[in-house]
C-alpha cells in the first residue's frame, strides 16, 4: 500500500511543460506504449470477456472431476477448489476490477482537478480553504473509512469507490494546485484577463492544457492505488458476492487453499501485480516525459581518459614561483545528446605568491567554469578536456578525487557567490566550521572550537560566540559573507578563489568585504584568484587583471597598463560601458551584440562580429595571444591600433 | 515572526560607525539578541502546533463520527429491525428502536453518541453486546505492535535503500528504484499469502498464522510478527527509499554542499552528516502519510495471518454490518494519525532550524 507520489517538487516542473507535445513524446516511447497497449488489452478483455464467457460469472462449480488441477492444455492456468478454470474467472473478472478503478479515478477527476484549478488559480480564501479540506481528507485512515461505508452500504461498488476517490482526491488537487500556481503568475494569463476574457474561460483554454501532463501522472498513479484497494477489498468479501469472479477475490480463495495447491494465488497475484506496474510505470515514464532528468552522479568523471596534449599558445613561458599556472586550459560539458560543447577553450594565467589575480569577463565567458576546474569541481557533466592546473609542483587535473580533497580546504578555498545559501541550513555555523578546522588540522573539539571563534573574530564579526551558536537563516547577507569567508581561512589556505563574492550584496557591505579580504591577504599572504565583471572590483583589489571572452583568454597584463590603455577592443568597450558593472545580463552600451553562447563561437576572432576595429583578416583564422608589452599580452590582430589611446 | 531574521543590517538597527582607518562601517547588531528572541519563541511555537494539530483532530474526529450516522440516516431500514429479526413482535421491534435510540432524529442521535463518546464510550457493538471501548482495548496492543514494528523497518531499509541509490546509482541505484516500484505494486495481501507459502508451508520456519501475546512469550511474539510485519513494511520501504533518494539528490545538488566539497569536506561526512539531514526532512513529511498507508495495510494483513487486531475487527464490523463496532476503529486509527502527525511535526522543528521562525 504505498503510493510513489506526494512528489509536488518533480511534478511541479511539470507545468511548465506543453501539453500536446507531451502527450506525443510519450506515445513515441517504446515502454509508454507497451503499458498503454496493455492497458488497451486489459479494457477489452473486460468488454468481450463477460459476454464470450457467459455461464462462469455463475458458475458455482466447473468440473468435478478436476478439483485443484495444476495447469495443463485444458486449463492453462489450472482450476481451483470447485473445479472451475482459473484462466476463464480472471477474464471475466477483470470487468468489476476495471469497473471499481473507473470510478474511483472518475471520482477523482471530478473532485481533484475542479478543486486544485480553483485553489491554484484563485488563490486566496478559494486557496485556503480547499487546501484545509484536503489536509482533513488526507488525515484520515482511508481503508477503515471505506470498510464503514461498506458496513451501511454491503457490497455497493459505487458507494465503496466512490469514497475511496473521495479521500484519495487531494493527491490530485494538490498536483494540479501547485502546477497551476507558477501558470497563474505568467503574462500571457494576465493578457487574456486584461482582454476581457471570463475566467471560466481562461482556465479551460489556458491553463488546463498546460496541467494535463501532470494530472495524467498523478491519475495512472492514483488509478493503480484503487486496483490494488479494489482487489483488496474483493479479497476481503466486502464487494463481490461468491460466485461472481474477482481478482481480490481469487487471491481469497487462493489463500483457503494454501496447504493444498500454492499456485492458486499465483495467476490472480500476478495478474494484480503486473497491472498495477504497468500503471506505476506509465506514471514514472509520463514524469520523465515532463521533466529533464536531472540526477547528476556525485563523483563526475573528471577527464577525458585521452586527454589531450597541452596545446598552449601562451608566449608565457611557465613561472616556476607562480603559486598557481594554468596551461591550455579545456573545459566541456557533456549535453543530453552526447556531444561536447566547449566552455573553456585554452586558458593560461599564472598567479604570484600572495597576488590578487581578476578574471574578468561578461557571463558565458567560462570564469567559474575555469574556477571550479581548479578545484575539480565543475557542475553536472562538465570536465576537463585538457590543459595542466600546476598547484604546489603538482598537476591538479591528474590527481583522484580524494586527493584533490585534501587540497580543497586546505591549500585552495572557494569563497561562493552566494554566502547565504552556502551554508548547510539545518546545522550551526559554528559546528560548520569546526568541522571544517577538525578536517585541516586534526585539533580536539575544544581547540577546534577556540579556534572556530578566532577565525569569526579575524573577519571582524562582533559576536563570534552568538554567530557560532546561529543558524545560516538568522544571519544577514553581510555576516553570511563574512562567516563564509572565516570559512576560506579555516584551513590556512594559499589560494583563495573568490567567485563575484560582493555581487549579492548591498553597496556599503561590498565596500566592507573587500577591504577585509584585502587586511587578510596582507596579513596572511594569500593569493587571490577574483571572479567578477565588475572593473570597479578589479581597481580596487587586484594587481593583474585576465580577461575572458568566449572561453579565451583575449587579453591579460598588470592592473595600471591594462585600465589605462586596453589593447583589447573587447576590454576597451568593457572598460567604457562598464566601470562599476552593470547587471551582467543586459547587453553592454558600448558594444554591440552579446557574448556568443558556447558552440556557437565564430571561427577566427570570436569577438570579430562584435568589433568596430575589425577587418576581413579578423574571420580568417584564430588569432593567437601575443606578447604587447612587459608580461602583457592580447589576442587582436590590430592591437597596434589601440597603442596609445586611453579607455 | 520573520522579523526575527536579520536579513539586512541597516532594517533591524546596525550602529553606523567609523573605524581606525576613517572609513564608515556599519556594525550589524548583535545577533546573540536575535538568536535568544528566537530561542525563547521555539516554545511558544511549538505551544501553538500543538493546539493548531488539537483544533484540527477535534474537527476531524466530529466529522469521521458524524459521517456514519449521516451515511445511515441515508438507508433504508434501520438495525433494531435487522436484530428483532423476522419472528419478533412490533413491539420487541419498537423497544429495540427506542433502546438504540433510533426514535430520535439524526442530529440528536448523534449528539447523544456524541455526549456519551467524550466520557470514554463509544456505544456498544450490535453483535456481541459488548462495549465497543472494550473490544477496542483489547486490540490495540496488537495493532499497534505490528504498526510500530513495521514503521521501524520501513525507515531503517528505506532510508538506507535511499541512500545507497542516491549515491551509487549505476545497478545499484536501479534495484533499489525497482524495489520501490515492486513495494508500490505489490499488494500486502497478496504478498501476505506468498510469504505464507515460503517460510510456512515450503520452509516451515515460521507459523502460517496467529497471534502470540507478549507476555505469554516474547520469542513466539516475535515470531508470530515475523510476516505479518514483513507483508506489511514492503510499501513503505519503497516509499521511503524514494523520498530519501529524491531528498538526498536534492541535498547533493544544493550549494551548500558544492561549498562543503569546496572545504575538503570528507564524501563520508558530506553524505551522512550533511546531506542525511535533507534527506531527514522529506521522509519525515511523509511519515504521516505512511502511517496511513500502514493502517491500511494492517486491515488486511491482519486477515490474512488471522492477527486480532483493529483491522481485523473492522473486517468483521464491516462484514456484520456492526456499525457502532467499526465507528469506534475508525476514530481510534484517526487519532492514531493525529499523534503521528503532531510527533513527525515536532521532529521537523528539531531536524530543520528555518520552520521555528517561518
Amino acid at each position: 500500500m504505498s503510493i510513489a507520489e506526494v512528489d509536488s517538487t518533480a511534478l511541479n516542473k511539470a507545468a511548465s511543460s506543453d501539453s500536446p507535445s507531451f502527450v506525443r513524446r510519450l506515445l513515441r516511447h517504446k515502454l509508454a506504449a507497451v503499458c498503454i497497449a496493455y492497458l488497451f488489452v486489459l479494457v477489452g478483455i473486460a468488454i468481450v470477456a463477460p459476454i464470450a464467457l457467459p455461464d462462469i460469472a455463475e458458475q458455482n462449480a466447473g468440473s468435478l472431476d478436476a478439483v485443484l488441477s495444476p495447469p495443463s492444455l485444458d486449463h492453462l492456468l489450472g482450476t481451483d477448489q470447485l473445479g472451475r478454470d482459473v484462466l476463464d474467472r480472471l477474464l471475466v473478472g477483470t470487468r468489476t476490477t476495471l469497473v471499481g478503478v473507473g470510478i474511483a479515478v472518475l471520482v477523482v477527476l471530478a473532485v481533484g482537478v475542479p478543486l486544485g484549478l480553483a485553489a491554484g488559480y484563485f488563490g486566496g480564501w478559494v486557496d485556503r480553504a480547499v487546501t484545509w479540506v484536503s489536509d482533513l481528507l488526507f488525515g484520515l485512515p482511508g481503508i477503515v473509512v471505506v470498510l464503514l461505508v461498506l458496513a451501511v452500504f454491503p457490497y455497493s461498488m459505487v458507494a465503496a469507490m466512490t469514497t475511496f476517490g473521495v479521500l484519495v482526491s487531494p493527491a490530485m488537487m494538490r498536483v494540479v494546485r501547485v502546477s497551476v500556481l507558477p501558470i497563474e503568475r505568467e503574462l500571457y494569463i494576465a493578457a487574456a484577463r486584461a482582454a476581457g476574457l471570463s475566467r471560466p474561460y481562461i482556465i479551460v483554454r489556458h491553463v488546463v492544457p498546460r496541467v494535463s501532463g501532470a494530472i495524467i501522472v498523478q491519475t495512472s498513479v492514483l488509478a493503480g492505488l484503487s486496483l490494488i484497494t479494489q482487489c483488496g477489498l474483493c479479497f476481503l468479501g466486502l464487494l463481490v458476492k461468491a460466485p461472481e469472479p474477482s481478482w481480490g477475490g481469487m487471491v481469497a480463495d487462493g489463500v483457503q487453499m494454501i496447504i493444498q495447491s500454492p499456485w492458486l494465488i499465483w495467476p490472480p497475484g500476478v495478474l494484480i501485480t503486473v497491472t498495477v506496474l504497468v500503471l506505476g510505470l506509465l506514471g514514472d515514464v509520463s514524469r520523465d516525459a515532463l521533466t529533464a532528468a536531472w540526477a547528476a552522479p556525485l563523483r563526475s568523471r573528471r577527464r577525458l581518459p585521452v586527454a589531450a596534449a597541452a596545446d598552449s599558445d601562451s608566449t608565457v613561458a611557465v613561472d616556476t614561483g607562480a603559486v598557481l599556472t594554468v596551461r591550455g586550459l579545456k573545459v566541456g560539458f557533456q549535453s543530453h545528446g552526447g556531444a561536447e560543447t566547449r566552455v573553456v577553450d585554452g586558458v593560461n594565467f599564472d598567479i604570484a605568491p600572495g597576488e590578487t589575480v581578476g578574471l574578468v569577463g561578461e557571463s558565458g565567458c567560462g570564469k567559474s567554469a575555469t574556477a571550479m576546474s581548479i578545484v575539480g569541481l565543475l557542475p553536472g557533466t562538465g570536465q576537463v578536456e585538457a590543459g595542466s592546473i600546476f598547484f604546489g609542483g603538482r598537476d591538479l587535473t591528474t590527481l583522484s578525487d580524494s586527493e584533490l580533497n585534501q587540497v580543497r580546504g586546505r591549500d585552495i578555498a572557494v569563497i561562493s557567490q552566494e554566502p547565504m545559501v552556502s551554508f548547510n541550513p539545518t546545522l550551526r555555523i559554528g559546528w560548520q566550521l569546526a568541522e571544517i578546522v577538525r578536517r585541516h588540522h586534526h585539533v580536539s573539539r575544544a581547540e577546534a572550537r577556540s579556534r572556530v571563534l578566532d577565525l569569526l573574530a579575524q573577519v571582524h564579526l562582533p559576536d563570534p560566540a552568538a554567530v557560532a551558536a546561529s543558524y545560516p537563516h538568522e544571519l544577514s547577507g553581510g555576516m553570511a559573507q563574512r562567516v563564509a569567508i572565516a570559512r576560506a581561512l579555516a584551513g590556512d589556505p594559499s589560494l583563495v578563489i573568490a567567485d563575484e563574492p560582493t555581487t549579492a550584496l548591498d553597496v556599503t557591505v561590498q565596500a566592507e568585504i573587500l577591504g577585509l579580504l584585502r587586511e587578510l591577504q596582507a596579513n596572511r599572504g594569500m593569493a587571490i584568484l577574483l571572479i567578477t565583471h565588475d572593473w570597479g572590483v578589479v581597481a580596487e583589489m587586484c594587481q593583474r587583471a585576465v580577461v575572458l571572452y568566449a572561453g579565451q583568454v583575449i587579453e591579460q597584463g598588470p592592473i595600471i597598463p591594462v585600465f589605462q590603455e586596453p589593447r583589447h577592443p573587447y576590454t576597451k568597450g568593457l572598460l567604457m560601458a562598464n566601470p562599476h558593472g552593470v547587471p551582467s545580463t543586459a547587453a553592454l552600451p558600448a558594444i554591440s551584440g552579446t557574448v556568443p553562447p558556447p558552440g556557437q563561437w565564430p571561427s577566427g576572432c570570436r569577438f570579430n562580429d562584435r568589433c568596430a576595429y575589425a577587418t576581413a583578416a579578423c574571420g580568417e583564422s584564430a588569432i593567437p595571444l601575443m606578447s604587447v608589452g612587459t608580461r602583457r599580452e592580447a589576442r587582436c590582430i590590430h592591437s597596434f591600433m589601440l597603442e596609445g589611446e586611453s579607455a | 515572526m520573520s522579523t526575527v531574521m536579520t536579513k539586512n543590517a541597516h532594517e533591524s538597527g546596525g550602529r553606523t560607525v567609523q573605524n581606525s582607518g576613517g572609513r564608515v562601517v556599519i556594525v550589524p547588531p548583535r545577533p546573540s539578541a536575535a538568536v535568544r528572541r528566537v530561542a525563547s519563541l521555539v516554545d511558544a511555537q511549538i505551544a501553538g502546533l500543538v493546539l493548531k494539530r488539537l483544533a484540527t483532530a477535534i474537527v476531524l474526529l466530529l466529522v469521521v463520527s458524524a459521517l456514519s450516522f449521516v451515511l445511515i440516516s441515508l438507508t433504508p431500514g434501520d438495525e433494531a429491525r435487522a436484530i428483532v429479526g423476522l419472528g419478533g413482535t412490533e413491539e420487541q421491534y419498537l423497544q429495540v428502536r427506542v433502546e438504540l435510540g433510533l426514535d430520535k432524529s439524526v442530529p440528536a442521535q448523534y449528539w447523544q453518541w456524541l455526549t456519551h463518546a467524550v466520557q470514554g464510550d463509544l456505544g456498544d457493538s450490535l453483535t456481541t453486546n459488548e462495549p465497543v471501548v472494550n473490544s477496542i482495548q483489547t486490540r490495540l496492543g496488537v495493532t499497534l505492535s505490528l504498526m510500530v514494528l513495521s514503521m521501524i523497518l520501513s525507515l531503517v531499509l528505506g532510508v538506507l535503500f535511499g541512500v545507497i541509490s542516491a549515491v551509487r546509482g549505476g545497478v545499484t541505484g536501479r534495484l533499489v528504484d525497482a524495489l520501490g516500484v515492486l513495494g508500490f505494486a505489490v499488494p500486502p495481501f497478496w504478498l501476505a499469502a506468498a510469504l505464507i507459502t515460503i517460510f510456512a508451508v515450503n520452509l516451515g520456519v515460521l507459523p502460517s498464522t496467529g497471534y502470540v501475546a507478549p507476555d505469554e512469550s516474547i520469542g513466539l511474539w516475535l515470531q508470530s510478527l515475523v510476516l505479518p510485519v514483513l507483508a506489511l513494511s514492503i510499501g513503505g520501504i519503497g516509499a521511503i527509499a524514494k523520498q530519501a533518494r529524491d531528498g538526498m539528490l536534492e541535498a547533493l545538488g544544493s550549494e551548500y554542499i558544492r561549498a562543503a566539497r569546496t572545504s575538503g569536506i570528507s564524501s563520508t561526512s558530506i553524505i551522512f552528516r550533511h546531506a542525511l539531514r535533507g534527506a531527514a526532512l522529506r521522509v519525515a513529511a511523509v511519515t504521516g502519510w505512511i502511517t496511513i498507508s500502514l493502517l491500511g495495510g494492517a486491515v488486511f494483513v491482519e486477515s490474512v495471518f488471522a492477527i486480532p487486531g483493529l483491522g481485523s475487527l473492522a473486517v468483521t464490523a464491516a462484514t456484520q454490518h456492526d456499525i457502532p463496532l467499526i465507528q469506534g476503529v475508525v476514530v481510534i486509527f484517526t487519532a492514531i494519525v493525529v499523534i503521528v502527525n503532531l510527533g513527525t511535526d515536532l521532529l521537523n522543528i528539531w531536524i530543520d532550524p528555518r520552520v521555528r521562525v517561518a
